[in-house]
């Protein structure tokens, strides 16, 4: 039997300098659906993939408004989302109360990467098993933050979470310079979309259904498109499927119904990490991650 | 038996004698002597007071002078008191009132600066006179509503947000407002009317010029001298604006100028030989 044993809780550091808890709260982002941000001069898109458990439910939340000036996007755990957001929220709110001054969006990310770093460093605690995209438009200009579980934040120009977010991190690289210099919102979130179709998986589209886009910028406060909403941005791509997929790919259109299940198994089996591990004899299949210290530790 | 409430239970003294309090200590009464129990006692006046401020806007900015006396009653206690208090790089508070509440805003103050300015700073987003002013209401407002007044009215100078220039009052009760031309105490009957003959509409200060609005507030700080038991011929001076040329839309260059021990000039005192008693000769 291989146990980790250096994976119990998260103020364990193994052997060779590693927190698994924190490690496999970074895993969990990897399964929640994609979300992608970008941004311009003076403006902010996000643009997020929703998924819906099954084909009679609603499709989970992706992108939650936080103030006029502010919102984000997330990746994994979606009620570990909600604390943080109903956090930020809390904080804007005094800001405007107490300072009569929006939130800084700067101040805003290390505010909950302090509450996600404290998790990793106290005992019988557990990280925060969500990737955030802090979208903000303040005195200081337009700004992308990604916020992750094990408290680091760092400032993009563009950034991608989630399930195979790789393909929309290398299209946004891709086209930095074109969207760094852009001056059209619009464009904007087509290259976002663009980003976000990117990391689609084969048979599933981007419909109004399951997208999700948010702009915020200079003069424009902080807006949510979703369902019917979204669909006027849909109309500006050239394809709503994946670039990958597209080549010989004419049946496209019939899989529009099942394409939500579809996306969900596959995602699920392309991922196959956290849940399996928790059941310890299966923990060989858990992420490449830990291989390492395994070895090392139960010989 | 005493049946005394406060003493209900205890072997009455004309019986068994003085109690001793010292038995299995149960007693409370050396504690009831001790200071800890005395009641805890809110502000219910000034002690050492600092009279008017006085402050308007001008053209490119705001000007604003209090001066250095700390009264204690009707004696002249301290006259090395500052009163105009600097926060952030381009924001100044002025505060009237009691000087030991004074200080502990001087505190608030200086720990607001490092919260804001210092702590997670990335650079940008400089705490201005709104922000501080906003912060300030809020704690003069929650402690006159625990009945425990911060004893001061103050005056917030400074930028707003757009580049114009700022100027608001709160006092004891939490009462705010604003004007081109504000005063505390004293100066809001002797000073306000003198800076309203040179501001009379709250956006005639857009005319005025720096000299012009320093002449004016000398001129109050003179009167202010003359009829206020309280006030003193020594004061400081604090003026802050932005530099820019006409017409130019580059970022204004913020200056922000403190003036230590001036002196109120030009006194003439050839009125008082003519004054006895109190008021106006009754013929």
């Amino acid at each position: 039997m291989f146990r980790n044993n250096y994976d119990n809780d998260s103020v364990t550091y193994s052997p060779t300098g590693r927190l698994f808890q924190v490690e496999y709260a970074l895993e969990a982002i990897k399964q929640g659906s994609a979300a992608v941000g970008l941004v311009s001069k003076s403006h902010v898109v996000l643009a997020a993939l929703k998924r819906n458990a099954e084909e009679l439910g609603s499709y989970q939340k992706k992108i939650i408004k936080i103030d006029d000036h502010m919102g984000v996007a997330l990746a994994g755990l979606a009620p570990d989302a909600r604390v943080l957001s109903n956090f930020l929220r809390k904080q804007a709110m005094s800001s405007k109360m107490i300072y009569n001054r929006p939130l800084s969006t700067s101040k805003a990310v290390l505010s909950i990467a302090d509450k996600a770093q404290e998790n990793t460093q106290s005992y019988g605690s557990r990280p925060y098993g969500v990737g955030l995209l802090i979208a903000g438009y303040d005195e200081t200009g337009a700004h992308l933050y990604e916020f992750q579980p094990s408290g680091s934040v760092l400032e993009y120009y563009g950034a991608a979470i989630g399930a195979r977010s790789q393909a929309g991190r290398t299209y946004l690289e891709r086209n930095l310079d074109t969207i760094l210099e852009t001056d059209s919102v619009e464009e904007l979130i087509v290259h976002g979309l663009n980003a976000l179709r990117d990391t689609l998986s084969q048979d599933v589209e981007l419909t109004f259904k399951n997208t999700s886009v948010s702009v915020v910028g200079k003069d424009s406060d902080f807006k949510i498109y979703d369902d019917e909403e979204v669909q006027q941005w849909l109309d500006k791509l050239d394809s709503v499927s994946n670039a990958r997929n597209r080549a010989g790919d004419d049946d496209a259109d019939d899989n529009n119904e099942n394409q939500e299940t579809t996306e969900e198994t596959t995602t699920t089996t392309e991922a196959a990490t956290t849940e399996e591990a928790s059941n310890d004899d299966n923990a060989n299949e858990a992420t490449d991650a830990p291989a390492e210290d395994r070895m090392e530790t139960d010989e | 038996m005493n049946h005394d409430p406060f003493h209900w239970g205890r072997p009455s003294q004309e019986t068994y004698g003085g109690y001793n309090y010292n038995i299995a200590n149960a007693s409370n009464h050396q504690q009831e002597s001790q200071l800890d129990n005395f009641p805890k006692v809110h502000s219910q006046q000034p002690i050492i007071t600092g009279t008017s401020v006085v402050s308007l806007k001008f053209k490119h900015g705001i000007i604003m002078a209090a001066d250095n006396l700390g009264s204690y009653g009707s004696l002249l206690r301290f006259n090395n008191l500052e009163r105009l208090i600097k926060v952030g790089s381009q924001t100044v508070v002025g505060i009237s009132g009691d000087i030991s509440d004074l200080q502990q805003i001087e505190r608030i103050l200086h720990e607001l600066e490092i919260e804001q300015e210092i702590y997670d700073s990335d650079g940008g987003h400089h705490l201005r006179a709104p922000h501080v002013h906003e912060y300030l209401s809020k704690i003069l407002y929650n402690r006159r509503t625990k009945m425990d007044p911060l004893w001061n009215a103050v005056i917030v100078g400074g930028f707003n947000d757009d580049g114009t220039p700022f100027l608001k009052y709160i006092d004891l009760l939490g009462v705010t407002y604003t004007s081109s031309t504000l005063a505390t105490g004293f100066g809001s009957h002797l000073a306000v009317p003198l800076l309203r003959q040179l501001i009379p509409n709250d956006i005639d200060y857009e005319n005025i010029e720096e000299d012009e609005a320093r002449k004016v507030l000398e001129n109050c700080m003179r009167v202010l001298f003359y009829r206020d038991a309280r006030a003193s011929d020594k004061y400081s001076l604090v003026t802050i604006k932005s530099e820019s040329n006409e017409g130019e839309s580059t970022p204004k260059k913020l200056s922000y100028n403190h003036e230590t021990e001036l002196k109120v000039e030009g006194q003439s005192w050839k009125f008082a030989k003519d004054i006895s008693g109190y008021g106006s000769k009754q013929l």
